[in-house]
């Protein structure tokens, strides 16, 4: 049961970042590699404020804002520079080890001891102490709810209408008179504050910050975007962003598999390298059958 | 009233492959007039539409509209008053989007694309009203996404949605040229309703000497950057396809071919 719960966690926590990946990678149709560098980045920003004094819940919304402007950044540097899209990514990425280990002040920060989103007073008095085992599971659940809500509007205004399009067809942006620069800046925005806001979330849960948290953090989120939307494909009634974060579980699911299967916890890198590979192998296939049935 | 004056565009500059497209070349297309563009391949027909529209850089001339000089104004901000639609049906529209969508993005040219609601309900029977206007049954696919209509379809919906707001100029790049004889037929009369009806300053670039002749009330003809037929009113309704095609032997032989 404990696994379980613990699967449940790490898919909730990691389907935060796989929306905003969701916004890059299928919507913009944007590689985004500074995902590597924001996520950690939303751990640090969040470790640091907690240690000096900033209430946890307010530190959701700080590491949103930090991953908006580095987002905005990495969209400056494609557009108005005309780096392309994985270079600006990899650009980004670099730069934000750094000023991660500046914003934390080294490169592992704990913050055991101090009120997070799921440990303080408050909860303690209102939460009866049998539910503790799931308390966890329900905070994330309404963060990613909310989050995901939040997004499905976003899509539905005239402005998500705008993002859809840039990365469907720009040229039509352009007709519509609008900058399409500036949209994807926009959007690269958008999904990177979604990545911060995830490792905030993160580092809360796992009460530190450490510096290397974010390499492969990308192949995570693309994972469970493909996982996702290829596994509820035929679903007409689930959403893409309601994919995405079963999605992110199903791949929580499938890690814990091979740790419990032998593999040790070393090799976890390894296996989010290996599992990826399998999903896009299969996704392919699968792609390549349905054509010739169609 | 658009001009195109002085104009100077070369390709590959530096290169030894540099070639000088246009060399002081100047046109002005009065309000309200609909001029066909024809020629053959390389003869500066799209180029010309790029210049207007913002699309390529230009190295010596100017482009007004209405006496403003555009310049070096950003494609995007010229898109306002102009709408365009390309020869590839899909450039005109976001497949992955349903065609309520599309529409609503059209109606929303001009306007903050801000925090509102995307599709305003109360518009939906307009949108409705107008894809009927089409003959195309695409008023009772609302909810259906536009990558799987046919290219005609697309194509329709295009010149609609590029219609759809105030514009002042109306810029047609082979819109027909992909489609097959019977479909660019309905889009070639559609195109002419739509003209008519707005009163559109439109520019139309098409191979289809048919189309050139019968719709429109001026017909440009051009070869190596410069106009070297330009017809308009009487003189244009008088011209048969025979004497267009004569012009065009007439440029092979001095090219020798």
């Amino acid at each position: 049961m404990s696994i379980v719960i613990g699967v449940i966690e790490e898919g909730l926590i990691y389907a935060v970042l796989a929306l905003g990946v969701y916004i890059t990678y299928k919507i913009l149709d944007f590689p985004d590699l500074s995902v590597d560098g924001t996520f950690p980045m939303g751990a640090a920003v969040t470790a640091a404020l907690i240690l000096k004094g900033v209430n946890p819940a307010a530190t959701l919304v700080l590491s949103f804002a930090a991953g908006l402007l580095a987002g905005c950044i990495t969209g400056l540097i494609h557009v108005k520079l005309k780096v392309r899209d994985l270079l600006s990514g990899i650009i980004m990425m670099t730069a934000l080890y750094s000023i991660n280990l500046r914003i934390a002040g080294k490169a592992n920060l704990p913050i055991f001891s101090k009120e997070t989103i799921f440990e303080n007073g408050f909860l303690e008095s209102v939460v009866p102490g049998a539910l503790d085992p799931y308390l966890v599971s329900v905070i994330l659940l309404l963060i990613v709810a909310a989050c995901k809500v939040l997004l499905d509007l976003f899509l539905k205004t005239r402005a998500g209408y705008l993002l859809r399009a840039v990365g469907d067809n720009d040229v039509l942006v352009t007709s519509l008179a609008k900058d399409k620069g500036a949209v994807k800046i926009m959007g690269l925005a958008l999904a990177n504050g979604f990545v911060a806001l995830s490792g905030c979330i993160y580092c809360q849960q796992k009460g530190f910050f450490e510096v290397s948290t974010g390499t492969g953090s990308m192949v995570i989120g693309l994972a469970s975007v493909i996982i996702g939307t290829k596994l509820f494909k035929r679903f007409y009634a689930v959403k893409a962003t309601t994919a995405v974060i079963l999605g992110s579980i199903v791949y929580k699911a499938c890690v814990s598999i091979a740790i419990a299967m032998g593999m040790a916890a070393s090799d976890l890198k390894l296996i989010t390298a290996v599992l990826f590979l399998l999903i896009l192998v299969i996704s392919s296939r699968t792609e390549r059958r349905g054509k010739i049935h169609a | 009233m658009l001009e195109l004056s002085h104009i100077h565009k070369y390709y590959n500059t530096g290169t030894v492959n540099e070639m000088c497209l246009f060399n002081d070349f100047s046109l002005s297309i009065g309000e309200g007039q609909f001029v066909s563009v024809v020629g053959s391949n390389g003869s500066g027909k799209t180029s010309m539409l790029n210049l207007i529209c913002g699309s390529i850089p230009l190295d010596a001339g100017a482009v007004r509209i209405g006496g403003q000089d555009i310049t070096h104004m950003p494609e995007y901000k010229r898109q306002r008053r102009i709408g365009r639609v390309y020869q590839n049906p899909a450039m005109g529209t976001c497949p992955s989007m349903t065609i309520l969508e599309n529409m609503s993005l059209a109606d929303n040219k001009g306007k903050p694309f801000n925090l509102r609601r995307g599709t305003n309900k109360q518009r939906i029977e307009y949108y409705r009203e107008q894809l009927s206007r089409l003959g195309l049954g695409l008023e009772d696919k609302l909810n259906v996404k536009v990558g799987v209509l046919s290219g005609g379809q697309r194509q329709a919906m295009a010149l609609l949605m590029s219609t759809m707001t105030p514009i002042e100029f109306l810029i047609l790049d082979e819109h027909t040229a992909a489609l097959d004889p019977k479909t660019a037929d309905i889009i070639m009369e559609l195109t002419d309703k739509v003209v008519k009806e707005k009163h559109l300053t439109t520019i139309m670039v098409t191979h289809n000497l048919r189309y050139a002749v019968e719709y429109g009330n001026r017909l440009i003809m051009m070869h190596q950057g410069h106009a070297i037929m330009d017809k308009a009113d009487e003189e244009k309704q008088q011209l048969q396809i025979e004497q267009i095609l004569d012009k065009f032997n007439e440029i092979s032989i001095e090219c020798g071919n």
